[in-house]
């Protein structure tokens, strides 16, 4: 590698310090590889779409779904634009009408237009942090007590081990029907689809933060729990002071896990329930059948892995940023 | 001088699943007020069981322990322990590992202003002033061993108990923290009972040596009184022919106690494996010695 480097100095006729030959094999493998890598893989996609014949017309290659990106963003500001167009037609009705009659009580009704493209993210991204902040409230504390106590850990661990592998297609009926009988306020404040992604988000999402919060208390060094018993810590500060900070990682571990599959979970509810989000919008468009079809799902699916991406960086840069174990990959 | 500390024929039995094991059997010792005793004892003999005991972390199935007239049932910051591997919190510094220590012995009685200069002064005692804002995971061995020893000074305990401290550190660290626990000893005049694996260690060190036997079933086999004269120098102490009596004393008892175990039930039910435990074991002893040196 070392030659490479100065090989390359070389050739470009620059004089490149000692230590950048180091540097130049960090940029070659952190941004050089990925790209070569990126590169080769929309050769093949492009080169394999042409070859699949759908009756919707060719698969889509990437050049189609970019021009599909091009035309949800243009969608979106001009709904957005419709809608500011909306509420100002009210006001300015309204204003006349107070001018007309200044015991006039000014009414605002809501804009319904059709959800975005980017509606739909942005409601599967609340819906899923949601969903997974509710199962982190429950699981953490949870985890914590299962660890502690044996007798605890023997009672609860099978029904752990046999709610933990259900898919979120099992739980969506049950959920569905339960907030319909429960939730039956005349004027709902959350929706009831949003509740039922919600729940059945973190119905799915629950388990790894348990097990992994678990087994991380669980499996304090003896010597830090003896440390805590010679101080004689009360049992609240021994769990606020040694249990909590000392299973972090391991914490950490089952929220990583969790959120990836709150992400999963939430597109397939979201798509079987026909609940608003990034599901339904490939739901629709499924149904939909236009030429531009399967761009458009297309572009969602790589929409929806980049998110689920940037959660899973999220969650890793919090874990580094909270974690006192700085060994974290 | 009153006795402090009464460990009173203990017994110790820890339940396997092929019946019971017992480890200690009549373990008897009294400890006077500001004393440095020493374990000392071939490993797995059940030192660290004896330790346990003391602080509480273990009940005895026999006998009990008896703390300044009043019974150890728990553990406590009166029986402080420095654990052979450190044991601090990872996720602390070392002015919070030892605050944590202080804030539950001191919370009521001192001032933060007073704890603070309590917690500064222990560290300054083991020489950690320059690193108390440092983690552990930042800090050598050997510091971190320093650190663990302010935390249980800084409860002020009234007995300490140390398990091995020096056990996993290089033979100069060493060296060192046996001089900065011989000054601190000299200033504090605590009650100390330390196990140790190293004889010279313990010759230095105590003012008695308790020599264990092996287990299972391990108990106190002699006891060695140390009489040199305090402050000790350990340069001085190397042409000392009292300080290498005590020392050849030490080391026969491990010896004579490593090649004739006190099972000679195995012997009879195995007279194949007689030959091989001897072999074994010289090698092994000769081993122990070695390190000692
Ligand atoms: N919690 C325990 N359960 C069962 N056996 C134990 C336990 N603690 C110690 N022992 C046994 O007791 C004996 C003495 O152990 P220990 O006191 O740790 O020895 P030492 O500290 O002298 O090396 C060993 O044989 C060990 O296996
Ligand atoms: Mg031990």
């Amino acid at each position: 590698m070392n030659t490479t480097a100065a090989q390359l100095s070389n050739f470009f006729k620059v004089r490149i310090p000692q230590l950048d030959s180091r540097v130049v094999v960090t940029v070659l493998r952190q941004l050089a590889l990925p790209l070569l890598g990126m590169l080769a893989f929309l050769f093949l996609w492009s080169a394999t779409a042409q070859n699949i014949d759908t009756s919707l017309g060719k698969f889509p290659g990437p050049s189609a779904v970019i021009e599909q990106f091009d035309a949800l963003y243009s969608e979106h500001q001009r709904s957005r634009e419709k809608e500011r167009a909306f509420y100002q037609r009210q006001q300015e009705r309204n204003a006349e009408r107070v001018a007309a009659d200044p015991a006039y009580q000014p009414k605002i009704r809501a804009y319904t237009g059709k959800e975005t493209f980017i509606d739909q993210i942005s409601t599967s991204l609340v819906t899923v942090m949601c969903g997974f902040l509710l199962a982190v409230v429950i699981a953490v504390p949870l985890g914590i007590a299962i660890g502690l106590s044996k007798s605890l850990n023997s009672a609860i661990n099978p029904i752990v081990q046999i709610f933990k592998p259900v898919s979120p297609l099992a739980w969506l009926p049950l959920v569905t029907m339960v907030v319909s009988a429960l939730y039956t306020s005349p004027e709902p404040l959350i929706a009831k689809s949003f509740l039922n992604s919600l729940i059945t988000v973190t119905l799915c999402c629950l388990w790894p933060m348990v097990i992994n919060t678990a087994v991380g208390v669980a499996g304090i060094d003896q010597d830090l729990v003896n440390v805590s018993k010679v101080l004689r810590l009360s049992a609240l500060r021994h769990v606020r002071r040694i249990v909590l900070p000392a299973s972090v990682p391991m914490i950490f571990t089952g929220m990583r896990l969790s959120l990836g599959v709150a992400w999963m979970v939430l597109i397939a509810a979201e798509m079987l329930a026909q609940n608003p989000g990034l599901g339904k919008f490939v739901w629709d468009e499924f149904q939909n059948g236009s030429s531009d079809s399967l761009a458009r799902i297309m572009a969602a699916v790589l929409v929806i892995g980049f998110i689920g991406f940037l959660l899973d960086r999220g969650m890793l840069m919090l874990q580094r940023l909270v974690s006192w174990d700085k060994a974290v990959s | 001088m009153s006795v402090l500390l009464d460990i009173s024929h203990i017994d110790m039995e820890f339940p396997t699943p092929r019946g019971n094991f017992t480890a200690l059997r009549d373990v008897d010792l009294k400890i006077q007020q500001g004393e440095f005793v020493s374990l000392i004892g071939h490993s797995g003999c059940g030192k660290s069981t004896v330790l346990n005991v003391v602080a509480g972390l273990y009940q005895a199935t026999r006998g009990g322990v008896i703390l300044n007239g009043r019974e150890v049932t728990e553990p406590g910051p009166e029986r402080a322990v420095v654990f052979q591997n450190h044991s601090l919190l990872p996720w602390l510094t070392a002015y919070e590992n030892v605050e944590l220590a202080v804030r539950q012995v001191f919370g009521k009685s001192k001032s933060k202003a007073e704890m603070r200069a309590w917690i500064e002064h222990n560290l300054a005692l083991v020489h950690m002033s320059h690193a108390m804002h440092k983690r552990p995971g930042e800090i050598s061995g050997g510091m971190k061993q320093r650190v663990g020893i302010a935390r249980a000074l800084a409860m002020q305990p009234q007995v300490l108990l140390m398990d091995e401290p020096f056990g996993a550190l290089d033979a100069l660290t060493r060296a060192h923290m046996q001089d900065s626990l011989m000054e601190i000893q000299a200033e504090l005049r605590n009650t100390i009972i330390m196990i140790t694996h190293d004889v010279d260690e313990a010759v230095l060190l105590s003012d008695r040596i308790v020599m264990m036997t092996n287990g299972p079933a391990a108990t106190i086999g002699e006891i060695l009184s140390v009489e040199l004269e305090r402050p000790r120098d350990r340069l001085a102490l190397a042409d000392n022919p009292q300080y290498n009596q005590y020392r050849a004393q030490v080391l026969k008892f491990l010896h004579e106690r490593h090649s004739k175990p006190d099972v000679p039930v195995k012997k009879k039910a195995a007279p194949a494996s007689a030959h091989a435990t001897p072999a074994w074991t010289s090698g092994h002893t000769a081993k122990a010695v070695g390190d000692a040196a």
